[in-house]
């Protein structure tokens, strides 16, 4: 098990796990808002500039994962 | 494959022992437009608005809205510094799908220098607000053990707004990279119409941070 094995298995494992919690997340968010505006329709406004501002902070996980990924992949420190 | 890196920057050439790269190229082109067209565009602002200027009313206004609502009274002070941040990340984050160009959002280096603007003005707007003391003081609310997680949290927020910009962005084109390379020529036309409007959210949620940040470190003292 080399260095580059390790490291692309590791980029696919960061990547998918890095998905699967921030999917999960963001469908708790888009339901908790639907539900939301289907009680208040006229605070719908409201409720989507929130929606779209805490959507990005979690999606913010999912990049960070990214951004390991493509470390792992295209600028790591170890395999020289 | 080591040469489509998306983390590394095209050199267009050197001045001195410096590179200059294609991000940074392309930075300095939208230093030059924003002024110039803001410049044009208001060079002749009167009561009666004519097209021009109601679309930049509008846009105007629209952001001074928008931050009020995060920030309440203090937003007029706040609406020179974000309205920038918005319409140069906006801006920058649009100019990727210009052929010949690359969005310098793209590159950590401009997401570094534009959240250690945010860093630098939340101190600068609380210090202005509340005192040096005072500001400082703040930190330590509400009980003193909070000190560390209050300064960490400072360095944290800095950091994620960086990655979240320069990863947003960067993904994006690398994306279209990729489908470029594997599907042919005009298929990821949708992909960059959807980055075109990520591009506008990313621009959006950056500079409403940015308002939440600064009216935290102006407010905190209305509570006191």
């Amino acid at each position: 098990m080399d260095h580059e094995f390790i490291s692309i298995f590791a980029a696919a494992f960061v990547v998918s796990f890095g998905a699967l919690g921030p999917a999960l997340a963001e469908g708790r968010a888009v339901a908790a808002a639907m539900d939301a505006i289907a009680r208040q329709p006229e605070a719908a406004g409201t409720i989507s500039r929130t929606l779209f501002v805490g959507l990005a902070m979690i999606e913010t996980t999912a990049i960070y994962c990214l951004v390991i990924a493509l470390l792992l992949l295209f600028a790591n420190p170890y395999t020289g | 494959m080591m040469d489509a890196s998306p983390l590394t920057s095209t050199i267009l050439f050197h001045i001195g022992p410096i590179p200059i790269s294609r991000a940074v190229m392309t930075t300095w082109g939208l230093m030059l437009a924003l002024p110039l067209g803001s410049w044009l565009l208001t060079r002749q602002l009167g009561r009666d608005s004519g097209r021009l200027q109601a679309v930049l009313e509008t846009v105007v206004v629209g952001i001074l809205e928008q931050i009020s609502e995060v920030a309440g009274k203090s937003a007029r002070s706040m609406l020179p510094l974000l309205a920038t941040l918005f319409l140069f990340i906006a801006t920058a984050n649009s100019t990727g799908i210009l052929p010949g160009m690359e969005a310098p959002t793209a590159r950590i280096e401009t997401a570094a220098a534009l959240a250690a603007v945010v860093f630098v003005s939340v101190h600068f707007y609380g210090i202005r607000a509340r005192g040096l003391l005072g500001y400082l003081a703040g930190f330590a609310k509400p009980k003193l053990i909070m000190l560390p997680l209050n300064l960490l949290s400072e360095i944290t927020r800095t950091l994620s707004l960086m990655v979240r910009l320069f990863g947003n962005v960067m993904s994006g084109e690398f994306m279209i990279a990729l489908v470029l390379a594997l599907a042919g020529l005009f298929v990821p036309i949708p992909l960059m119409a959807l980055e075109l409007l990520l591009g506008l959210v990313q621009a959006y949620i950056f500079a409403i941070l940015a308002g939440v940040f600064i009216g935290a470190a102006i407010n905190a003292q209305q509570q006191t």
